[in-house]
């Protein structure tokens, strides 16, 4: 078994994929309106859209698995690889912007070792960035889940992820 | 109708004056989520255990966003035959100090106060509403935001909500929409279309169902207007709605929010369910023979459909892309292929207000084109960063100088940015400027939803352009090849010229693509997309000119075209640039001046706001002839 999948399989409690899709699935009647409300209910329950998941979706609605998987990835809101078990978003509106925000995203990237939209190894963490999350007085932001660090600096960056989880 | 209601309205008093005059003294935490990200929820925890440990019987409310992000937490106090207090910067350990002084003592702390509201407050305390924020300001759409407890229906009726629906109810739909045409109200969203002419082209069509929309898909970076209502007042968007389901003939209306503000969501839920216990909402409101339902759908983060022929695709579960022209209208074709009202969530909290207070009182607020109030996110380099509404035509400058205090370190003005990715910069030669609809446009800058972020000396104007660019080449949904394309094709040429490779011609390059955008694309999005850069060309091609002749970042923000250099005279070697650089780029021991290793420089800056001020040793070159000796003095 590749590392990935056997951290997925831990991320997910054990559990099988299949039946937490069922689970989030369940409420559903399977209208072609329901398609983004489904997607939704499946992130929130696996934290990303599996493939199975979409499978599942195109079954319940009766439309192609190529459709919904075109619906899905046109939404910024949907992942399709498994993030870690924190998310650490850094606010790139137009505030944030002008005070710095993107130094912020730089001195993140580079303490903890990866790219904007990727996750670590260990899965820990995963980065990315966010258009305004509407906290424009204290900008710059960063978010870790739902956690906020107002007016964070660059060199912050380190103190910002230590506060997340004591072990960085 | 009103009979029912007035039942209903007296309930919602009698049970508020149970509570508001109660002889307890009220506490009131702004809990929207700017409030919450400075700490709101450990402020109310640490008050309810205080007053739990004092043994003091007191009202603890969660109030939305009185608009004063710089000031938060902001805790207001009531003390019984006395006016509220409003305490600002209030942290756990200040929350207690005030409830020991002030509940317990008597003593309302002069010293963590920012003032108080109403008549009498004691006279070493500002009256807020005389003071330089407030009294510039027109509270109609914001009115109860911070004031009402938004997780309480009573709250709202007992400050006027839900009457104008019960006067309408009953009443011919077209005298409401004439209500609404003679009031002049115009869309919130942005692009200010007649709001009753849009009403009336809904009413119209026969159909078997219409539907009602609420555009609370608030995408544009840098503002949080619709959020702080939601959060805030959540029934006057609710009422507003089911005004228009009753105007235009509608039993079912959406709100389509952004799965970014799950208090508004939060928020919404709640006051939907109150709204039905109360008959308000939900089958044969107020006992009549009308019906309206409301659902919300949470939109999965795409700019684009904040457009409505896009956000109705998104509903019905496709990708959001906005339809070509031609095509009907959505007011005639929209969800499902049936009439579609959609408006704004500022756009339908007004609504009651206007149809209870009548359109003159409307039209007395603001200008003859744009009668009301503006909701404005001041944000960027400004004092005091906030959520304002002020009346339409109010001088620009007034705005930033007294609302928003000024420049942030009092550094010079450079520029104000409304309008977010559609809109525009405005230079200091504008801030005469009346701002209402019209003449925003035609300065090269729009109202749009309500951001307005101010920019300083510090903060260059090609980069803020380029930054803009940058979001709606991401957000464009890629359909029409002007601005898939064309948005692609301007972000690089700024690209090279932030980054040093501009050539001439470039600026006459941008202009070109950038109209040919605004003619071909078939949204709105494409087509306003170039104005961030066609604003900063009007007014700031210097800047543009500085890059690209120069290589000359004059604001020192291009990462290409600056230098970090460390001036050995100023210099005293106090090691904290070298032990703060994130890549070892610097150099140096005690007493040797420090220096930059330029070929592992990063420029992430964070030397040069380490450096102490009293030496300010670290500088910042920018232009050819300065970088060009740097390198030579090097090399």
């Amino acid at each position: 078994m590749n590392s990935t999948i056997e951290k997925v399989i831990l991320l997910n409690g054990g559990k099988e994929l299949q039946e937490q899709t069922s689970k989030a699935l369940s409420a559903f009647e399977g209208k072609r309106s329901e398609v983004i409300p489904m997607l939704q209910a499946v992130q929130n329950e696996i934290g990303y859209l599996p493939e199975e998941a979409i499978r599942e979706i195109a079954d319940l609605i009766g439309m192609p698995e190529s459709k919904v998987y075109g619906t899905a990835t046109f939404y910024s809101q949907f992942y399709f690889s498994p993030r870690g078990e924190r998310t650490v978003k850094v606010c790139l509106g137009t505030a944030c912007h002008v005070r710095g925000g993107m130094l912020v995203m730089e001195a993140l990237e580079r303490e903890m070792g990866i790219k904007s939209g990727e996750t670590t190894e260990d899965f820990k963490f995963s980065l990315e960035r966010v258009n305004c999350v509407g906290s424009c007085a204290l900008a710059p932001v960063v978010m870790v889940d739902d956690d906020v660090f107002g007016r964070v600096e660059s060199k912050e960056a380190k103190e910002v992820l230590k506060q997340s989880d004591p072990e960085v | 109708m009103t009979q029912k209601f007035d039942r209903i309205e007296k309930e919602a008093r009698e049970a508020w004056e149970k509570s508001e005059n109660s002889n307890t003294p009220h506490i009131y935490i702004g809990c929207a989520t700017c409030g919450n990200a400075t700490g709101a929820q450990s402020v109310v925890k640490t008050i309810k255990n205080k007053l739990d440990e004092k043994n003091i019987d007191a009202v603890v409310k969660e109030v939305g966003c009185i608009g004063m992000c710089f000031a938060e937490v902001l805790v207001d106090v009531i003390k019984p035959g006395h006016p509220r207090i409003s305490y600002h910067g209030v942290t756990p350990e200040t929350a207690e100090e005030i409830v020991e002084s002030y509940l317990v003592n008597d003593d309302h702390r002069p010293d963590l106060a920012l003032g108080y509201f109403g008549e009498g407050g004691p006279d070493d305390v500002e009256h807020i509403e005389s003071g330089d924020v407030f009294k510039n300001q027109r509270r109609v759409i914001l009115k109860n935001c911070g004031i009402i407890d938004p997780e309480n229906i009573n709250e709202y009726i007992v400050h006027g909500g839900y009457r104008g629906l019960a006067e309408i109810i009953g009443r011919k739909q077209e005298e409401i929409i004439d209500i609404l045409k003679d009031s002049g109200l115009r869309g919130r969203g942005g692009a200010g279309f007649p709001t009753g002419r849009k009403w009336e082209s809904c009413l119209r069509p026969q159909a078997d169902q219409k539907y009602v929309i609420c555009n609370a898909d608030e995408g544009d970076p840098g503002a949080f207007m619709d959020r702080s209502v939601l959060e805030g007042d959540p029934h006057s968007v609710i009422e507003g709605m089911i005004i228009a389901g009753y105007a235009i003939g509608s039993s079912k209306g959406y709100f389509y929010v952004r799965a970014e503000y799950p208090l508004a969501i939060k928020r919404l839920r709640k006051a939907i369910e109150q709204a039905k216990e109360k008959n308000l909402l939900g089958d044969n409101i107020l006992g009549s023979d009308f019906s309206f339902d409301l659902e919300i759908f949470q939109g999965a983060g795409a700019f684009v459909c904040g457009e409505s022929t896009a956000l109705v695709m998104s509903i019905e579960g496709n990708r959001g892309w906005p339809k070509p022209l031609p095509r009907p209208r959505t007011t005639e074709e929209g969800l499902w292929g049936k009439p579609t009202l959609l408006n704004n969530v500022k756009t339908f909290s007004v609504v009651p207000q206007i149809l209870s207070n009548g359109a003159d009182w409307f039209k007395d607020i603001g200008t003859e084109g744009s009668p009301g109030t503006a909701v404005f996110a001041l944000t960027g380099k400004i004092k005091r960063s906030g959520l304002i509404e002020v009346p339409m035509g109010i001088e620009l400058g007034k705005i930033i100088r007294e609302i928003g205090g000024g420049i942030l370190d009092d550094k010079k003005f450079k520029a104000v940015q409304t309008g977010g990715p559609s809109g525009g910069c405005l230079p200091e030669d504008k801030l005469d400027l009346a701002v209402d609809f019209d003449t925003l446009v035609k300065a090269g800058s729009m109202m749009g939803s309500g951001g307005m972020v101010v920019i300083d000396e510090s903060t260059c104007m090609v980069d803020v352009a380029r930054y803009f660019l940058d979001f709606t080449f991401e957000e464009s949904c890629g359909q029409c090849v002007p601005c898939r394309q064309g948005t692609q094709q301007m972000l690089e040429v700024l690209n090279d010229i932030c980054e040093g490779r501009g050539r001439e011609g470039d600026i006459e390059h941008l202009l070109e693509l950038g109209d040919s955008i605004i003619k071909g694309s078939i949204c709105g999005l494409g087509q306003t997309a170039p104005n961030p850069v066609l604003s900063t060309v009007q007014y700031f091609r210097d800047e543009y000119e500085a890059h690209i002749k120069d290589k000359a970042c004059p604001a020192l923000v291009c990462k290409n075209l600056i230098i970090f250099q460390i001036d050995e005279e100023k210099c005293s070697a106090c090691g904290r640039c070298r032990k703060a650089c994130p890549v070892e780029a610097i150099s140096g021991e005690k007493k040797v001046p420090h220096k930059i290793d330029q070929s592992k420089c990063t420029k992430c800056g964070i030397c040069f706001s380490e450096c102490p001020e009293r030496f300010s040793a670290v500088e910042r070159l920018t232009g050819k002839e300065k970088l060009a000796a740097v390198s030579g003095k090097e090399g």
